[in-house]
């Protein structure tokens, strides 16, 4: 009797779980790509839904806007889920078709290397705003402008002294991001030039409010934060002796910025299609992408590829 | 039923009506059977499918990745997106050892003695005021642990210490506190619970009551009081948001207790969402992932070894 109680039980447990395994697969699949389009309504009533994951960086804004574009009545039969994860987590989750849009502030071939290199291939890119990256350093610290080779002896651990690039005498203390950091991968490209060492005693974290408590409150600490969380709290510091200013990043003069990507396994489908026009329409880059701190992708004088080859 | 033949008509009779009717206890009885079997085998399927998860996903580092077992124990330097990938976890791991250790080492004075005073010391107001107190300190969010440990602790700390103020002592205090009402909700359960013969002989032989608490009842309780510290350990071990937030992150193994350091959960927090699935890293973040585990499995063989002593 306890045995074959069991035995049903189990098994009514296992088809249970197996059922809602598959339950969610289906479901996730269709997800997108439900389309009760009717031409005799004028073609507008689209629906379905839209999962977006990925990029903590990029989060803010594609919530926002995905909120505005619920409440338009326009497409009231769509509805958009946002969620975080990281960079790797929302091009994971594209590539193998759980979400629909993945969120990335790299390009997807540089984290699909080696043997996972083809499932770049199967994504389509589609650029959503520019993000600029600043140095920050301690407001107690006199320097206003550090060359690139500076910047590289400093995180690479040749300078430890801030006396050494024209500061009062004064330990360097490192704030990095993680080693697999998008913003740390683009402000190493595009500022130093070269990979940044873990040096001993240096901090990590992956949070840019962390970074910038951090950098504010430790003595000596040197940083980098996406314009938008700057403040006055940090000192911003020219690069180069140039001052990271959105006239200045536009024309390609100041080089440490990034796009914000938001990837399609394949051309995106109508209901995919809709939000990311929406996103990209001029309402919303000249107002919510401006408005968290981005910059828009159409005011950029200079375009920037994969490799990261540069041209006007 | 043992004598069917002299009882034969009584017994057919009993039968039927049993046939009949079910009792209402036997339906209740059943009920609870199927409902708590189910339960449990919620339980180890759960608990199975994560065992098999995390192993799966982590023995693959080894497997298809060539990294060895030993090398990933007992390597110093980990840099994932180095040009030469490296993967050694033994930083992590002197991290999580050494703040969880310093942990139990600050809060177990500290919650044994608290469960002293609150039970052989002022029983009233400790059962009524202080224990409640203590175990609010459980329900506080380790967000919240992490972001006062990065506004009071790590400030203190840089400001009476040499060094940037972050490190293993931070982290340490800031888990002590988090682990302080484990250990002292156990401790209290273990003190009240000694039989008042124990604590009442020893008064009929002229101890004084402070005598009574180190030479009877601290000695009597100890598996008790070990098993809270344990247990406390275990969670210090598993901590990540908080002890995140205040140890720095950097993967070395630090000169100082206030230098930059990191833990295995620290590191898995870091980077796993910035890392795309089946790649090394990740993989590699994954067997990082199966230490803690295992070492879950010690604490818990721990915890069951004290028991069984405090039965014998």
């Amino acid at each position: 009797m306890k045995k074959v109680l069991l035995v049903v039980v189990a098994l009514m447990l296992t088809i249970g779980l197996a059922a809602c395994g598959s339950k969610n697969e289906s479901s996730n699949n269709n997800g997108g790509t439900t389309n009760t389009g009717n031409a005799n309504t004028g073609g507008a009533a689209l629906s379905g839904s839209l999962l977006a994951a990925g990029s903590t960086a990029l989060q803010p804004l594609v919530e926002q806007v995905s909120k505005k574009f619920m409440d338009d009545s326009k497409y009231s039969g769509i509805t958009v889920q946002v969620q975080g994860g990281g960079s790797g987590t929302g091009l994971t989750q594209v590539s193998a078709g759980q979400a629909d849009l993945g969120n990335s502030d790299i390009f997807a071939e540089e984290k699909f290397v080696d043997a996972d290199a083809d499932k770049a291939k199967e994504l389509v890119d589609h650029q959503v705003a520019v993000v600029a990256m600043a140095t920050v350093v301690n407001k107690e610290i006199a320097v206003d402008s550090l060359t690139k080779q500076q910047l590289v002896d400093i995180f690479t651990g040749k300078v430890t002294n801030w006396k050494d690039v024209g500061g009062k005498d004064q330990k360097i203390t490192i704030v990095n991001r993680p080693s697999s950091s998008g913003t740390r991968k683009t402000f190493e490209k595009f500022a130093l030039g070269t990979k940044s060492e873990d040096i001993q005693g240096s901090i990590q974290e992956d949070s840019s409010g962390t970074v910038k408590k951090l950098v504010a409150e430790t003595p000596g600490a040197i940083g980098y934060l996406a314009l938008s969380y700057l403040d006055d709290t940090v000192k911003t510091v020219k690069y180069d002796g140039v001052e990271p200013k959105e006239d200045n990043i536009v024309s390609g003069k100041y080089p440490v910025w990034a796009y914000e990507h938001v990837y399609t396994k394949g051309e995106p489908n109508e209901v995919a299609k809709v939000f990311i026009d929406y996103l990209m329409s001029d309402e919303i880059q000249n107002a919510d992408v401006v408005e968290l701190g981005y910059i828009p992708v159409g005011k950029m004088q200079v375009k920037r590829d994969a490799a990261g080859n540069i041209t006007k | 039923m043992e004598r069917p033949a002299a009882n034969d008509k009584h017994f057919v009779q009993t039968a039927n009506r049993a046939r009949k009717v079910v009792k209402p206890h036997l339906v209740e009885e059943w009920v609870g059977k199927v409902y708590t079997t189910l339960c449990i085998l919620v339980l180890v399927v759960t608990i199975g499918a994560i065992v098999y998860f995390v192993s799966s996903r982590g023995l693959t580092t080894f497997f298809s990745d060539g990294i060895s077992l030993s090398g990933l124990l007992s390597g110093l330097k980990w840099d994932p997106e180095g040009d030469i990938p490296l993967y050694g976890a033994l930083p992590f791991i002197f991290g999580s050892f050494s703040t969880s250790l310093l942990a139990a080492l600050i809060a177990a004075p500290l919650g044994v003695c608290a469960a002293v005073f609150m039970t052989q010391i002022m029983p009233g107001i400790g059962k009524r005021i202080l224990q409640p107190v203590i175990e609010l300190l459980a329900g506080i969010p380790s967000v919240v642990f992490g972001f006062v440990g990065l506004s009071v602790v790590v400030p203190a700390l840089r400001a009476i210490f040499p060094g940037q103020g972050i490190g293993i002592a931070a982290g340490a205090i800031v888990l002590s506190l988090m682990i302080l009402p484990t250990i002292t909700t156990i401790a209290t359960d273990a003190l009240s619970g000694l039989s008042a013969g124990l604590k009442e002989a020893s008064y009929a032989l002229g101890a004084t009551r402070w005598q009574t608490i180190y030479r009877i009842v601290i000695p009597t309780t100890l598996p008790s009081l070990l098993t809270g510290v344990v247990l406390g350990m275990s969670r210090a071990f598993g901590e990540a948001l908080a002890v995140q937030m205040v140890i720095g992150n950097s993967p070395h193994i630090p000169h100082s207790l206030f230098q930059s350091a990191s833990t295995l959960t620290s590191v898995i927090t870091l980077d796993m969402g910035n890392t795309v699935m089946g790649s090394a890293h990740n993989n590699a973040l994954w067997s990082l992932a199966l230490i803690l585990l295992a070492m879950t499995f010690v604490f818990v063989f721990v915890v069951r070894f004290l028991e069984r002593r405090k039965n014998r």
